[in-house]
């Protein structure tokens, strides 16, 4: 029963949404006020039912009810309750009711928060909001039914994929999705626009938000995958340019160009075709992303449930929404008026050059990543594009970025003074050469992508932070003054520079791991001693250890320093029998310093296991500044100018000179 | 900004504007034909690690209530061209593709052996039992090994072999009746016929 009400609950929302995509948009264009009113409630309703069917998917694993299709292929009752309910995500059907119980959620957010926008602003981007939703929908109840019965019904599930049964991945999809579904706000914003004909600085303040949430969530959601790739595949490996995970950084190289470009939308009144254009690009990778990994045309790990009816579906409706998408806007931005003039040496010229560079490295991936349906389509041949070809095209692309980073936001919007901006970088343009001296010097076989990230990390961190004190007037007045200026800044610089930190710090995590680790392959037996980087592993034992749905394979090592106890580690490899895998758990002790990674491998049939044990300083760093750029647009999302009202207040004001 | 909106100098015409702002549409159908083309190709297709190859040499036990002698590489060099079907009874794709081999065994067009992949026998003979024995000849592959040497990577999975035991076409996943249609039963005709099989 349960089932069949969250399948009807799905069809009533489809009607509710048919009616928010159509009623709304017509009213604003003949400016009926009741009818544009029908979108805030019915954002509302969908909301409520699509969470009820979404509800109702969860009951049916939690009962492990294998009388419903999806439920039997994707869960078991021995499974732990935690991936009983990340099951219902961890398959094509249920993540794609939690993509659309999403965007519910967003459009009802818009219009619940949105009171303050323009009444036909508002119906209009409700309405696009509900016309993504209603292709969603469809292609749920046509193609991916989760609510289907089984008959007979299986005395037992099929069991979830192993590789998912771990928290990281567990809440991985959740985040990405609220990510990529964040990033139709703004594209749903950018249609309005176009629809409506105009943009001013109050769409770019709303646009900014909304744009932040989902750049927040999609850095979490690909730190948290990239972190699970690192402890789960056994190999240390923590970006594998795999298609799947390439479709999650796309959209966020277009939503932090999205970003930059919405801060000169709102100051500068410049570049608003470019911020529609961005914004629309960025949901359609965000689209793209799904159709890649559910519609079977790439192959990858991660493409778990591919059927080509889908992608079809997919296609037809990435065609209708993307295609339409840049259909209008081909037509309407030549209309648009146009903003503000800034040369090029200026905070806006500076922010040019970051979208460029950043839309630029998100065409190389998706090169890369289509390559090889471009060849196979046009030649019949067979190929994979890896890390060679990323290091060759995307690197190149990225290094200039990082290197303008620190200078840009020395520069003052309209026009700025390049030496002027460049001498006060003196004291960090120092460091970083002490740093590649440094590395030189340290490092045994040194290449010149170790100098460069390390020189370029420096320059990130300390150019970040010599720009915040440049605000502050640090050691230019007194303390005091210095720590009332920085409590005065607005949440933005602050969340700017810790973003911008963030960068660097990943950049030195990144370059430090891979120039510095230590690696050793090696099989051992109980009772031996393996060495890295000055640690001694202990071979203590090894047997078997039963888990809730596996069985355990699991060594003891104990690890010293100098004779002194560090740690005890217990590197471990599961094999699961619904469905039949093994998993390898890898044992890792993480410090800021630097992680002892250690992975259990085969046996050799004669007492003796294979390990992979690695020593990889400052790998931690990697995450860590994802950590901060997230945290910084945590801090900036809560500026009060972001909040709700703020806007109208703001708008008297005359344009700040070099405020942000 | 590709307009050149914003710069200092660059008055634009709007000739320029409109062709600029067409640029990305364009950009995206060619991307389009080529996701759609896509759709027709698969990348998972393994092209000539098995196909064209003998089968490995094998000999699997039979399940316990079925009065066989087990499968083995002799069983497909019987000069008859034949299907061996992959199969498990914890897997649920099987379950659905299960009506399809019990429709096939009925138009008796071919023989159909079975290779019950990763799986006790006592499991995978109740399951014939249960739901019907579409097999000829049935192996029990418990450890997965004779799996490996077949490059089986998933179940259900089948293959089509020819009379001298040589590998013609292997199928991927489920049979459904548009599979069975356009792929399975035209290189079933191809092998009889003794012509080159395509799949």
């Amino acid at each position: 029963m349960i089932p069949e009400i969250g399948h009807f609950a799905l069809v009533l929302a489809l009607v509710v949404m048919i009616v928010q995509a159509v009623i709304p948009q017509i009213g604003a264009a003949t400016g009926r006020q009741g009818w544009m009113k029908v979108a805030d409630m019915a954002a509302m309703t969908q909301v409520l039912l699509v969470g009820i069917a979404f509800a109702a998917l969860m009951t049916a694993y939690i009962q492990s009810d294998f009388s419903v299709l999806n439920v039997a292929e994707n869960s078991h009752t021995a499974k732990p309750l935690l991936y009983k309910i990340t099951g219902v995500w961890a398959n094509h059907e249920g993540s794609l009711l939690l993509w659309i119980f999403i965007l519910a959620i967003y459009g009802a957010a818009v219009a619940v928060f949105g009171d303050n926008l323009p009444p036909t602003l508002k119906a209009r981007v409700l309405a696009v909001q509900a016309t993504v939703g209603v292709g969603f929908l469809l292609f749920i109840l046509a193609t991916s039914n989760p609510f289907i019965r089984l008959d007979p019904a299986p005395l037992q599930g099929n069991g979830l994929n192993p590789l998912l049964q771990d928290p990281g991945l567990a809440f991985h999809p959740p985040f990405l999705y609220l990510g990529y579904v964040g990033l139709s706000i703004a594209f749903s914003f950018s249609i309005a626009a176009l629809i409506e004909g105009r943009v001013d600085p109050a769409w770019a303040r709303w646009v900014r938000p909304w744009t932040l949430t989902a750049w927040i969530f999609l850095t979490i959601g690909i730190g948290i995958g990239s972190y699970w790739a690192y402890y789960e595949l056994g190999w240390g490996g923590w970006w594998f340019w795999d298609p799947v995970e390439n479709a999650s950084f796309m959209p966020w190289l277009a939503a932090t160009a999205l970003l930059h470009s919405a801060i000169v939308v709102e100051k500068r009144d410049a570049l608003k075709n470019w911020t529609i254009l961005l914004a629309i690009l960025a949901f359609s990778l965000s689209l793209l992303g799904t159709f890649i990994v559910r519609s079977g045309v790439l192959n990858s790990v991660h493409a778990f449930a591919s059927d080509p009816t889908r992608g079809f579906f997919i296609l037809l409706f990435l065609a209708s929404v993307v295609g339409g998408a840049l259909f209008l806007y081909a037509l309407r931005a030549p209309g648009m008026k146009l903003g503000g003039v800034f040369a090029p040496i200026s905070r806006e010229g500076a922010l040019v050059l970051n979208n460029l560079l950043l839309v630029a490295a998100a065409a190389t991936v998706l090169i890369g990543t289509l390559y090889p349906l471009f060849l196979d389509a046009l030649t019949g041949e067979k190929v994979s594009v890896g890390p060679p070809f990323y290091n060759a095209t995307f690197v190149p692309l990225i290094a200039p970025l990082l290197a303008t980073l620190s200078v840009g936001p020395m520069l003052p919007w309209k026009r700025g003074d390049l030496a002027g901006a460049l001498s006060r970088l003196k004291a960090v343009f120092a460091i970083a050469f002490l740093g590649a001296v440094l590395t030189l010097w340290l490092a045994a076989d040194v290449t010149p992508l170790s100098i460069l990230g390390i020189v370029l990390g420096l320059w990130l961190v300390f150019g970040a932070l010599a720009e915040f004190a440049d605000r502050i007037k640090l050691f230019a007045i007194p303390l005091e003054k210095s720590v009332n200026r920085a409590r005065g800044l607005p949440k933005s610089a602050w969340g700017m520079t810790l973003a911008h930190v963030g960068v660097g710090v990943m950049v030195l995590g990144i370059t430090i791991s891979d120039t510095w680790q230590d690696e050793v392959l090696t099989s051992a037996r109980p009772g031996d001693t393996l060495q890295v980087a000055g640690y001694d592993l202990e071979f203590q034992k090894i047997g078997t250890v039963p888990g809730p749905n596996y069985q355990a394979l699991q060594a003891t090592f104990r690890v010293t320093r100098d004779g002194e106890l560090v740690t005890m580690l217990y590197p471990s490899v599961r094999t699961f029998t619904n469905p039949p895998m093994q998993t390898t758990e890898a044992a890792i002790r993480p410090t800021l310093l630097g992680d002892i990674y250690l992975a259990l491998g085969e046996p050799d049939g004669d007492g003796a296991y294979a390990f992979r044990l690695y020593y990889k300083p400052f790998v931690i760093w990697i995450w860590l500044g994802g950590l901060f750029m997230a945290i910084g647009g945590l801090v900036s999302l809560a500026d009060r100018r972001h909040r709700i009202g703020a806007p109208v207040r703001r708008r008297a004001r005359p344009a700040p000179g070099a405020a942000e | 900004m590709s307009e050149g909106e914003g710069m200092a100098k660059a008055p634009v015409s709007t000739l320029r504007r409109v062709v600029l702002a067409a640029i990305p549409v364009l950009i995206f159908v060619v991307l389009a034909a080529f996701l759609l083309r896509g759709l027709d190709l698969n990348p998972k297709e393994i092209p000539s690690v098995m196909i064209d190859k003998p089968v490995p040499e094998f000999s699997l036990p039979p399940l316990p209530r079925r009065d066989d002698k087990g499968l083995s590489t002799a069983d497909l060099k019987q000069g008859q061209v034949a299907l061996v079907n992959v199969f498990a009874s914890w897997c649920v794709a099987c379950r659905a593709e299960h009506p399809i081999l019990m429709d096939l065994k009925e138009r008796g067009i071919v023989a159909i052996h079975g290779m019950d992949y990763k799986d006790k026998p006592e499991d995978g003979q109740r399951w014939l039992e249960d739901l019907g024995d579409p097999y000829d000849l049935v192996g029990n592959d418990l450890s997965g090994r004779v799996g490996i040497d077949w490059g089986v990577y998933g179940v259900p999975e089948t293959f089509l072999v020819s009379g001298d035991g040589r590998i013609l076409c292997k199928q991927i996943g489920p049979i459904t009746p548009k599979i069975l249609r356009n792929k399975i039963l035209p290189a079933i005709e191809a092998a009889k016929a003794g012509r080159k099989v395509t799949c």
